[in-house]
């Protein structure tokens, strides 16, 4: 420890020092879940963009072709807005998107409530801290029971179900499939419901991952961790990887939900 | 743990400054409210609601990445380091949209 009695009495004045002679003028810390961010995007890009190849290697839902009211089919891909159209408590009520749009909405929220804890840190208010916090750990959570809602909902399926063609002991057999699996699923051919396990439960365990960091934060605020160090940076930190977490489900909901 | 000691002297808090914020939530859910009316209301040919789905995901990416995640704050180098990276991605991804087909044939 440098015996310089301006670092003893100002708390927070070791990391100016570490930024000020930094030459990106950010801590290492920040600097490395920056990158550490880039190589997570470049992640969540493969495996975007391996949906995109796989689901244009298939035919589309054409009216045309494959009658005027769309129907599941294990020939085509299916279009998203029938795949997701069931609220809760709205059972057999066909609502497009709704419920995606809900939980777009809670992670922006809880995106919004995490930089109002980054300023609160900025000013030092851990009272404001502690609050915005616990507000973000709650949207993380309501984002993930949604999203329990949502998987449960697509594997179990609705409806009449769909004929599906399988190849068991060297000859094709049909039979009717309710809901999803990794082999068979009722709404288009098996990568359907492959790709959608895939991202969305990778988006997921990173929304779970975030929501304990989140937890680990609002402690260490709430015992004065931070308080005592002098900044808040850690809540900058893990700030930046929840805005990710929304970012990247921008990106999802864009592509597995819209196109 | 009184919270007033570590104030660095002032002994208050200061006003929040929370404009922006919401601002860019504004933005935001004004963009997401934009596409779910043009993906249910707009009877439009695929390529171009994908393609202006696409180019709004990517005005909503820009405010979550320059204000929420205050990169536009940063010095030069470290938005290049960032944002260069990802311009590889979107080159993929262009590349793919338009010559993938081959791979297909």
């Amino acid at each position: 420890m440098a015996h310089n009695t301006v670092t003893l009495d100002q708390p927070g004045s070791e990391i100016q020092a570490e930024i000020a002679n930094s030459p990106l003028r950010v801590s290492y810390g920040k600097l490395m879940m920056w990158f550490f961010l880039l190589s997570d995007a470049f992640t969540f890009s493969a495996l975007l963009v391996t949906y995109g190849l796989i689901r244009y290697s298939h035919p589309a839902y054409d009216p045309e072709i494959h009658g005027a009211v769309f129907q599941f089919s294990t020939t085509y891909w299916p279009l998203p807005e029938y795949v997701f159209a069931g609220v809760p408590f709205l059972h057999g009520i066909h609502l497009p998107l709704v419920f995606v749009g809900i939980m777009t909405f809670i992670l922006i929220l809880s995106s919004v409530t995490m930089v109002l804890a980054v300023e609160a840190g900025h000013r030092m208010d851990q009272a404001d801290v502690e609050k915005w916090m616990l507000w973000t750990i709650l949207g993380g959570i309501a984002f993930l029971s949604c999203q329990a809602w949502e998987w449960t909902h697509f594997i179990l399926g609705e409806g009449q179900g769909t004929v599906v063609k399988d190849f068991v002991n060297g000859q094709w057999v049909e039979k009717n499939v309710i809901g999803a699996g990794l082999k068979e699923n009722q709404y288009g051919p098996p990568a359907f419901a492959d790709l959608f396990f895939f991202i969305t439960g990778f988006h997921g365990t990173h929304v779970f991952s975030g929501v304990l960091l989140n937890i680990l934060i609002f402690y260490n605020t709430t015992v004065g961790v931070y308080a005592r160090r002098g900044h808040y940076e850690m809540v900058e930190k893990v700030g930046l990887y929840w805005h990710f977490v929304d970012l990247v489900w921008v990106f999802v909901f864009t592509f597995f939900y819209l196109i | 743990m009184a919270h007033t000691e570590v104030n660095h002297g002032t002994g208050e808090v200061a006003k929040p400054q929370t404009k922006r914020i919401w601002q860019v939530f504004m933005i935001l859910s004004a963009v997401t409210a934009l596409e779910f009316i043009i993906a249910l209301g707009f009877d439009w040919p695929h390529g171009l609601k994908a393609a202006i789905f696409i180019g709004m995901t990517i005005v909503k990416a820009f405010y979550i990445v320059a204000d929420f995640m205050h990169l536009k704050h940063e010095v030069k180098v470290l938005i290049w380091s960032i944002i260069l990276p990802m311009l590889f991605v979107a080159w993929l991804l262009l590349a793919l949209l338009l010559e993938g087909d081959y791979m297909l044939n």
